[in-house]
């Protein structure tokens, strides 16, 4: 008894006496004082580093700040989307640059998926042929480094392409040399710019019917042919215009002036090697991903699928994809970001890409920082946009659970 | 029961139809099993019957092996003679030429410690001592300077050795940097989370060229007058940094893999965060994550590749350096192959043991 009433004397001791525990035996307090230290650690890190450029810059008289981008840039860039000329200022030339990145990230990455999805889907095949130069495929482009591919791809185009006079001629119209690749184009009419109109029209159509369409399914268990319906109105709408505004058929065929061909559309072969360098690698990784993907629905969701009578086309596109797209989707933004994150190669085999830009503009007017900041931020924004885009997509197929 | 083995035997006598087994049962089944297949089959003959054959005409029958650059120009298949007059320079780039034996010595060390841990069966504490020694060794007779060799600078070290010591030594130095982070990015402490998170997400949203933009034209300007690093230890930095942050995502992919459980009965025990952690928590998912970070340090190997740009040696390098001597001008395929085979061999065995590793931790 005399032990009991002692023990509860002291537990009531402890508890009038919290405040006498010393704080370094406090959880809460402790954690206090670890996060003060990391943020004065932190803080005082980037304050040496800060103090030293300061230093540094002023002792070399670089200078400093985001002027230089209104300045004239006095180089040229080659194959730029928006007209420029070396009269033109930093900006515009980086912008330039900019332009060049996201244009060969977006024609990369369709014909990644295009290329990923025919690999993976060819890499499960029952064919034992196709599916053993499926796999061959993927692990030889896996395991190496994409820079040298690049480089491959760029000394083939530059060594094995003949010159501009005895260019190659696979199909009428097109030419191959080693300074470029050359295809026809139809002539400038107005009639293009309405049948871009019209495709424009063409898709919101499309996508106000199949709302409906699966409303109405939700609804009454009606199915209406989407895909059909949609595929008619997006080839036949510009086609309409383009017989409505006088169909013309004038064709722009890329002819030899001087030393080189002109006219149509051309790309240069530093363009076609990066190209061809960042899909042929990315897409080994996507039909990896994809291989995994449908690996991961199990086999007991076909067979469900066949018991309760389901086509097999109905079972791919009902059962099967809507649950592989859930585990192929993330992965998938990260090579997306991978092939962006790695046309910044491209100064390497010397297409004008963003990095390379801004390299020119670093070694140009010495201002290193801001370069390098200005590489990291349109890079972090590129990022931010594309997994925010791919975040709402997921979260749009993510499966709803209880 | 003589009975019974007269019929077992009666049944064995009747064999499957020829078409069904053997080489035309296999086809059958693997090549054509439907029309599509079929037709796909012979596409792939077709196709293979039209670019195998010359490329072994090119690569072997028409090839020239052991001649100069001008021989090479009036030969029709390829020039391998590219790779074999340039070898040397191609894999071990200014190393001293009549030292060569000795990075020679720490690559075929390398992987002999690389083929002797393939299997796991002997994955004990003395082996996880040797790899650190072994790696010490490779390193102190790269740079000399003991045992009587002469000292070689780190400057000189190029070609496959560069491409090693940065792939390897940056996986170790970030590996530790990775976990913290990975630690930093799981606590409870927002100020701490803040900061890794902040860390993590630049670095993995910036391509691995900024940042080795960053290390050899602003690092120089980071650090106080009259302190200057050479430029592989730049590079190298870069490396780690970048690296630490893909660890960090992967190591916390084993952290949330360990189930609560765990982390409640270690602290039951009344073991502190330091004690929990090193006994509890990390050995058994550093364990779970072993695949995924040999998968980091295949790509580590490919993208040490990248140094080129800042102008650094390594294998691409030296290979793209032989290439523009105008006696060697013109022979990028044959040069690209070669390089693009060791980087293969490299990378696939380091995958391939990934896989296999996945499949045994798995069960």
């Amino acid at each position: 008894m005399v032990k009991f009433n002692s023990m509860t004397e002291a537990i009531q001791k402890a508890d009038s006496g919290k405040q006498s525990v010393p704080f370094w035996h406090d959880p809460a307090k402790r954690a206090l004082v670890y996060q003060a230290v990391a943020l004065a650690l932190a803080f005082l890190i980037g304050y040496y580093i800060f103090s030293n450029t300061q230093a540094n810059l002023r002792r070399q008289s670089i200078a400093t700040g985001f002027g230089f981008l209104s300045r004239e840039a006095g180089f040229e860039i080659g194959e730029p989307v928006i007209t420029y000329s070396a009269a033109d200022t930093y900006a515009r030339a980086l912008a330039v640059g900019l332009l060049n990145t996201l244009k060969v990230s977006v024609i990369g990455i369709v014909l990644t998926l295009l290329l990923g999805l025919i690999f993976g889907v060819a890499r499960l095949s029952r064919n034992w042929l196709v599916s053993r130069i499926a796999s061959g495929y993927i692990e030889v482009l896996q395991n190496i480094p994409v820079l040298l591919q690049l480089f491959f791809w760029y000394g083939l185009f530059h060594n094995a392409l003949p010159s501009p006079r005895l260019s190659l001629h696979p199909l009428p119209g097109i030419f191959i040399n080693n300074r470029g690749f050359y295809f026809p184009l139809p002539e400038a009419h107005p009639a293009y710019g309405w049948m871009a109109l019209a495709l424009l029209a063409a898709c919101i159509i499309c996508y106000l019917i199949s709302r409906w369409a699966q409303a109405r399914q939700d609804r009454t268990g009606q199915a209406f042919p989407v895909l059909a319906f949609s595929l008619c109105l997006i080839i036949g709408l510009p086609g309409l215009a383009w017989l409505l505004s006088g169909a013309p058929t004038a064709i722009d065929v890329p002819h030899l002036i001087g030393f080189n061909y002109e006219g149509g559309f051309s790309f240069s072969p530093e363009f076609g090697a990066l190209l061809f360098g960042l899909v042929l690698y990315t897409s080994a990784f996507v039909a990896e991903i994809v291989r995994a993907g449908i690996q991961a629905v199990s086999r007991g969701q076909t067979e469900a699928a066949m018991s309760i009578g389901l086509r097999s086309k109905l079972i791919l596109t009902l059962v099967i994809l809507p649950q592989a797209l859930r585990v192929i989707i993330p992965p998938l933004t990260s090579q997306m970001l991978n092939l962006t994150k790695n046309s910044s190669l491209a100064v390497a085999i010397g297409y004008p890409d963003f990095v390379a830009v801004a390299n020119t503009t670093i070694n140009q007017t010495g201002q290193a920082i801001e370069g390098v900041a200005l590489i990291m931020v349109v890079y972090l924004m590129i990022s931010l946009v594309t997994s925010a885009f791919m975040n709402w997509y997921n979260k749009k197929t993510a499966l709803v659970e209880r | 029961m003589e009975q019974a083995q007269i019929t077992v035997h009666a049944t064995d006598e009747v064999k499957p139809p020829v078409t069904s087994i053997g080489v035309i049962g296999w086809a059958r089944k693997n090549l054509f099993s439907s029309w599509l297949n079929s037709l796909l089959t012979l596409l792939i003959f077709y196709l293979l019957y039209r670019t195998v054959p010359p490329f072994i005409r090119w690569a072997f029958i028409d090839s020239v092996w052991w001649t100069g650059g001008s021989a090479c120009k009036d030969a029709t298949g390829a020039c391998w003679s590219v790779v074999t007059s340039n070898l040397r320079f191609i894999l071990f780039g200014f190393y001293p030429y009549e030292q060569q034996w000795r990075p020679l010595i720490a690559i075929c060390v390398l992987m002999g410690f690389m083929l002797y841990s393939n299997n796991r069966k002997r994955w004990n504490t003395y082996l996880l001592i040797a790899w650190p020694i072994g790696l010490v060794f490779m390193g102190l007779i790269m740079r000399g300077g003991i045992f009587g060799l002469p000292y070689v600078d780190t400057e000189k070290w190029s070609g496959i050795s560069l491409t090693l010591l940065l792939s390897i030594f940056g996986l170790s130095a970030a590996y530790p940097l990775g976990v913290l982070l990975a630690l930093g990015r799981r606590s409870r402490l927002p100020a701490i989370k803040t900061l890794c998170v902040i860390y993590i997400e630049i670095i993995r949203g910036v391509p691995l060229i900024s940042m080795l933009f960053m290390a050899s034209v602003m690092l120089p300007l980071f650090l106080p007058e009259g302190i200057t690093i050479n430029k592989i230890l730049r590079a190298q930095v870069a490396i780690i940094l970048f690296t630490a942050a893909y660890i960090a995502e992967v190591v916390r992919g084993g952290l949330q893999a360990i189930p609560r459980g765990q982390y409640e009965a270690a602290e039951s025990l009344g073991l502190n965060y330091y004690l929990k952690m090193r006994l509890i928590i990390l050995p058994q998912a550093l364990k779970t994550v072993i695949p995924p970070t040999v998968s980091i340090l295949v790509t580590a190997f490919k993208d040490t590749s990248l140094v080129v740009i800042i102008g650094l040696f390594d294998l691409l390098r030296t290979t793209h350096v032989t290439l523009s001597n105008p006696e060697w001008m013109g022979f990028s395929n044959e040069a690209y192959l070669f390089t693009a085979a060791i980087y293969f061999v490299g990378c696939f065995y380091m995958s391939n043991f990934s896989r296999r590793l996945e499949k045994e931790l798995r069960t």
